[in-house]
């Protein structure tokens, strides 16, 4: 039982003080794409043959989330609290525990495969949401409370109104991260003004969109920060019950956020009268059964309920009329993971982070044609050709960028001579895209971009639900239409026919689905056009 | 959730100047002023769910199509059901319908009484737009007094409805998602052996299209009775 803020910081010295003598950590990471290649087990042994040799005492093995460098899985991280340095290994395999034992007496050992911690790749990045990722042990609270975890929500109890909370949210300028681009501190305070007996607090973690795993990583990495931000937002709106809606396919997270829940509720962070004070507030995770609409709010608060997952009409937003009838807040997993830090460090550090109308940091995942695959987290306004070129490390084999895709199904293509834009929402929009969640897909020359919008333009045609008709059978047609191109049998007609389709499908769709379903189209011929008219065959 | 006090307000649809009571939907508000809105999954006093958006109106300052019969009016709107924005939006979509499955008219039941085949002619839409689908479902038959041809469905989901909400029954459902979406009995059993219809028929009057008939009824010959089913549910909310 932890309950006031003196007594969590005793929680989090008592840690530091045991672990005093303790000067190097070797951090394994543990998250999917590591442990899909052995890393639970390296961990394992690892442990048992540091304890073995009775270098326990010196060096401490633990699992760690996402490191960020997937491509170089499996990540070690060497850490050395006397001097602060950390220092990164990349490709380790699972049978190298002796190395890395090796390593804790030696530190020359593993030389190559060491990573230069100078590239921009590691220098570059900024991390909020990420900072305890490759950091903290997601199953252990006390080493999340020894990084300053729950200090927030114990401040937020102790000294602040919710009127005061939200204040803090909106100065921040902090916008929904699951790609809608809402103002936070707006949305919570909407629903505290709503007068019910009854509120909800939902966390969306369904994402859903192709080579996205940004939440995934921070689900898996660092899920008491989600906790927390959302224990935030129900004493923020009122709320004493919260969800976390996890697609069943991630069940790792699942892992990790139930048995931070447990020893949340354990220590009555989670409960009744946490910190002493008239504030009750618990969490439960409920899984996805893999449909992609159930990460739009209204199909996934129906999903909640135990109903078909589909979207329904707005108005009533979830805010007057959302789960079980009742006002809810539903924020995506990295707008919750921001909330803590931003508590702690105020609203108006968060503000100078990022540009004007897009505060703070965005967490991206790099998929495609690019050296560095992983996770990454850079303050907004960065462009993407410093993301791409400096932090992910340019294309593979270092053919000749083409386009990258953002936003997934619902998002658009950016040609590479406009990359020089910033990563903001607004000007992402303006060019045809958008932030989306934060999947980026990197194409390289050989790419046709007809078959890119097909690939897209196929999964929200698998992934509609069916309610209504411009999306339902709109997509279809729209598939259709693709292979015609790409089987270069098009007519001049059908590309007016695709084009007013594409309009038609988004202006009349009900959800988002459908609405955003042609972005990928619509981008690629406002971009490459030429490629559609290969397609036309000649009469 | 926001409990509001019922008020009057003023609107414009199509220029003509409108008062109506503050919790009606466009599609109400229309309907009383006799001005037509099509629709096919809208059905008096049954839940609406906005899914065939054929009933898309343009509202001024909006740049959005918004579905008339979900959505409540406001103080000063000013709507327009038929502009030629709407009419390119609603043939397109009409013809979606119309390409999704097997529409053969010369052939169904309903041909001359169909909800989809009045619409066809009121938006003067003589061929299909778009690339037919034909998808191909079995048709149930096992009913001794109706008959379910999926192929002739428009997922409007009126029978679920009915079936859910007038009837307490819920013996209809949706199976499936997106194109392949198909309403099913019980568990996707042959409409015999489900369990919990009760076989009162009220899917098959409030059916829009010769998708659920009567048994015995030849091409042109099934005229549906939704005026009974609408009747029905008046009844109910007086008493």
């Amino acid at each position: 039982m932890i309950l006031s803020l003196e007594e969590l910081q005793g929680v989090g010295d008592k840690r530091i003080k045991s672990e005093k003598d303790c000067n190097k950590e070797l951090r394994i990471c543990v998250g999917s794409s590591c442990s899909s290649l052995g890393s639970s087990t390296l961990e394992k042994e690892l442990a048992k043959k540091v304890k073995e040799k009775g270098l326990d005492k010196k060096c401490k093995v633990k699992g760690v989330g996402c490191n960020g460098l997937c491509s170089a899985a499996i990540m070690v991280s060497h850490y050395d609290k006397e001097e602060q340095k950390e220092t990164l290994y990349g490709g380790i395999e699972s049978g190298q525990s002796d190395e890395l034992v090796a390593l804790i007496e030696e530190s020359s050992a593993l030389a190559e495969k060491k990573l230069d911690m100078s590239a921009p790749f590691f220098t570059q990045q900024l991390k909020i949401v990420l900072e305890n990722a490759g950091v903290v042990d997601p199953n252990d609270i006390e080493d999340y409370i020894a990084h300053g975890g729950y200090h927030s929500l114990f401040k937020v109890l102790d000294e602040m109104s919710p009127i005061e909370v939200i204040e803090e949210i909106k100065i921040s300028g902090l916008k929904g991260r699951g790609g809608g681009g809402y103002p936070t501190g707006l949305k919570w305070e909407t629903v505290l003004k709503v007068d019910s007996d009854q509120k909800y607090i939902v966390c969306n973690g369904d994402e859903g969109d192709p080579g996205a795993f940004m939440d995934r990583a921070v689900m898996e990495a660092d899920p008491h920060k989600i906790v927390e931000g959302m224990a935030i937002a129900g004493y923020a709106c009122g709320a004493s019950v919260g969800y976390i809606y996890v697609r069943a396919e991630y069940p790792i997270a699942v892992e990790k956020l139930n048995r931070a829940i447990k020893q949340a509720r354990s220590n009555n962070i989670l409960g009744t009268r946490i910190a002493n004070s008239s504030f009750n507030f618990d969490i439960e995770v409920r899984l996805g059964g893999g449909a992609f609409v159930c990460g739009e709010a209204t199909a996934l608060v129906a999903s909640i309920e135990g109903n078909r997952g589909n979207p329904r009409q707005k108005p009533p937003h979830l805010s007057d009329y959302g789960l079980w009838k009742q006002p809810t807040v539903l924020n995506n997993v990295e707008t919750f993971a921001n909330i803590a830090p931003i508590i702690k460090n105020g609203g108006e550090w968060y503000k100078n982070i990022g540009t004007h109308n897009s505060s703070g940091t965005k967490v991206f995942a790099l998929t495609g044609h690019i050296k560095n695959t992983g996770l990454i987290e850079v303050p907004m306004g960065i462009s993407l050709r410093k993301l791409i070129y400096e932090i992910g490390g340019g294309t593979t084999n270092g053919k000749p960028l083409k386009a990258i895709q953002t936003g997934g199904p619902s998002g658009g293509c950016i040609p590479e001579h406009l990359l020089d834009t910033a990563i903001d929402y607004d000007s992402l929009k303006a060019i045809g895209s958008i932030m989306g969640s934060g999947g980026i897909i990197v194409m390289d020359e050989a790419s046709n971009m007809v078959e890119v919008a097909r690939f897209f333009m196929d999964f929200s045609k698998s992934e509609s639900c069916g309610k209504c008709v411009p999306c339902r059978v709109g997509t279809t047609e729209l598939t259709m239409l693709l292979d015609k191109f790409i089987a270069k049998e098009a007519t001049v007609s059908d590309f007016e026919l695709l084009k007013e389709m594409c309009e038609v499908v988004q202006n009349a769709s009900l959800c988002g689905l459908g609405q955003t379903a042609p972005n990928p189209v619509m981008s690629t011929i406002k971009y490459f056009e030429d490629e559609y008219l290969q397609g036309i065959k000649n009469d | 959730m926001i409990k509001e006090k019922v008020r009057v307000k003023t609107l414009k649809i199509n220029d003509m100047d409108v008062t109506a009571k503050s919790n009606a939907t466009i599609l109400e508000v229309a309907n009383e002023q006799g001005i037509t809105i099509p629709s096919l999954c809208y059905l008096e006093g049954l839940s609406c769910v906005g899914a065939c958006r054929l009933c898309l109106v343009e509202v001024k300052g909006s740049s959005k199509l918004v579905p008339a019969c979900t959505s409540k009016i406001k103080d000063g709107m000013e709507v327009m059901t038929n502009s030629p924005r709407i009419q390119k939006h609603r043939k397109m979509i009409l013809s979606m319908i119309f390409a999704e499955r097997t529409h053969t008219c010369s052939v169904c039941v309903s041909n001359g009484h169909c909800e989809l085949q009045n619409q066809a002619i009121e938006q003067g839409l003589e061929h299909s737009e778009v690339a037919y689908i034909h998808q191909k479902f079995d048709i149930d038959a096992s009913h001794p007094s109706y008959m379910y041809d999926p192929n002739r469905c428009i997922l409007c989901t009126r029978c679920v409805r009915v079936c859910d909400e007038v009837e307490g029954a819920h013996a209809l459902d949706i199976f499936g998602r997106g194109i392949e979406s198909k309403i099913i009995h019980d568990m996707d059993e042959p409409w015999i052996d489900s369990q919990s219809c009760t076989s009162c028929g009220k899917c098959v009057q409030v059916c829009p299209t010769g998708a659920l008939f009567e048994k015995g009824v030849s091409a042109t010959e099934m005229t549906k009775k939704k005026e009974i089913v609408i009747k029905l549910i008046q009844t109910r909310k007086e008493r």
